[in-house]
């Protein structure tokens, strides 16, 4: 599964909202109404999925699904 | 004295033999016991293999998904009953009303179940694999702080943590801020859910739990020499409270109302009663005095009756101690043979059984009282429930840390 599809699948469970209206472009906090713990949670949620580490500070910088989903993948092909 | 008078306006329950007041009164009536094989966890190296579980239980029909998944079940059997005791009392929460409406939950243990899972994730794979939510899922005020969030409501919040009386503390509390004009509705109880690994293997640790596994619904046995200790329940009991003049401006049905509360402590042993039961009869007589009516005036006692030794000989003798020759007049049962005991949740499930029965004018019986202990003498009500009309009832809880607490209601007029 792409990490898009992972993280909407995360997205899905923990805010419970409908798949298609979470975009590349969602910000988190605007148009997901996700706060701090949830962000936390979701990070969690792929650094099992995927077996990487995102470090706090690191973490603090993701504002929208799509910096996650390319810092995601970044990690992913460091460790390939 | 105050002059301001609360009523019960609402009751609520995720239990054992029901959740809702009709089929958990029903369950009552038809001598039905709620235990049974503990299913939810391989039980073969524990001594106690039986529990009065919850089954049925839907979280989604109470409580957004999203939001239960942040919950232990502790909490969300709380905010589940609250919802239904809500519905029960017809209230709606106007924003005028928020501030002047609490909530006080409490719970023994609290979320066991996620401290053991969490334990057991951080053991496996380091510290920094513990949820964000651990601790706001574990601690045991969180029932009472989800129920505020979940209904918007502002007045004074908290939970009573007294192992076994929580629930009737959180009630006895809950009706000092109403007395004392600190809110008009406080919707209150308890709530447990530690029927877990570690929840159970603790009591047994303790040989606190019946062993009586071959016979799960012959197991709690009240006041019976063949008794051989408690069984495990759990659930939630929630209760409306109300300031009179709040609930008949309102025009709300009230159950019963509540006068009188008493709390003491043994100051003796962790576990183990005073012996003389003097703690428990000081609780009696600090909420008969409360109530301002004289011992001969209470119709039923709806006891802490463990089927514990200890406790039933204990309980009795404080009855008779503050109760004298009317101990033996009046009509007293233990529910917990129905439900097992829901530790936290216990005194506020109890309350409710009582103010059931003076609604309907029948007690429930005690099951399984078949060879009555000799010390333990009273009209326990063996055998099919009793008709009688119930004017006065009070009911009172004993825990752990030596923790006694009686309420009293009186049928509402």
């Amino acid at each position: 599964m792409s990490v898009f599809e992972e993280l909407k699948k995360i997205i899905v469970e923990i805010k419970d909202i409908p798949e298609e209206d979470i975009q590349l472009e969602s910000k988190f906090a605007e148009d997901l109404e996700a706060d701090s713990l949830d962000i936390v949670e979701m990070l969690m949620l792929l650094e099992e999925q995927f077996d990487i580490q995102i470090p706090e500070e690191e973490a603090a910088k993701l504002k929208t699904v799509k910096q996650v989903v390319e810092y995601v993948e970044a990690r992913i092909n460091e460790n390939a | 004295m105050p002059d301001r008078r609360v009523v019960i306006t609402g009751l609520g329950m995720i239990s054992p033999i029901g959740h809702n007041k009709d089929d958990f009164w029903a369950q009552l009536m038809e001598g039905r016991s709620g235990i049974g094989t503990i299913d939810r966890f391989d039980t073969a190296d524990f001594p106690a293999k039986i529990a009065a579980q919850v089954n049925n239980f839907q979280v989604q029909d109470y409580i957004l998904r999203k939001n239960a998944r942040r919950m232990d079940l502790f909490v969300q059997y709380g905010c589940a009953a609250a919802r239904i005791a809500v519905e029960d009392a017809g209230l709606q929460i106007k924003p005028e009303d928020v501030e002047r409406t609490g909530v006080w939950i409490g719970s023994g243990i609290g979320g066991i179940d996620t401290f053991e899972k969490q334990h057991a994730v951080m053991m496996q794979k380091g510290v920094g694999s513990l949820s964000p939510f651990f601790i706001p899922m574990m601690i045991s005020n969180m029932a009472a702080g989800q129920v505020a969030i979940m209904l918007g409501v502002r007045g004074p919040n908290g939970c009573t943590v007294t192992a076994c009386a929580s629930g009737s503390n959180s009630i006895g509390e809950a009706f000092q801020l109403i007395r004392n004009n600190k809110a008009d509705v406080m919707i209150s109880g308890g709530t447990e859910a530690s029927i877990t690994p570690v929840g159970i293997g603790g009591f047994c640790a303790l040989k606190a739990l019946s062993t009586s596994n071959e016979e799960p619904l012959r197991s709690c046995r009240p006041f019976d020499l063949k008794r051989s200790g408690f069984v495990m329940g759990e659930g939630a009991g929630i209760v409306v409270l109300e300031e009179m003049e709040h609930a008949c401006q309102r025009g709300a049905h009230i159950y019963a109302e509540l006068i009188g509360y008493g709390a003491t402590a043994d100051a003796v042993h962790v576990v183990q009663p005073d012996m003389e039961g003097r703690g428990a009869a000081l609780a009696f007589r600090m909420a008969l005095t409360e109530a301002g009516i004289k011992p001969e005036e209470v119709d039923y006692i709806n006891a802490h009756g463990t089927g514990t030794e200890l406790n039933d000989q204990i309980e009795t003798k404080a009855i008779k101690d503050v109760f004298g020759q009317h101990s033996y007049k009046m009509l007293v049962s233990s529910t917990k043979c129905y439900t097992g005991h829901m530790l936290g949740a216990a005194g506020a499930i109890e309350l409710i059984a009582t103010t059931l029965a003076m609604k309907n004018s029948t007690v429930p019986s005690t099951l399984n009282l078949e060879n009555p202990d000799p010390l333990c003498d009273l009209d326990y009500i063996p055998g099919p429930p009793r008709h009688k009309e119930i004017n006065i009832a009070m009911s009172d809880s004993l825990g752990f840390g030596g923790h006694n607490a009686a309420l009293i209601i009186r049928k509402a007029r």
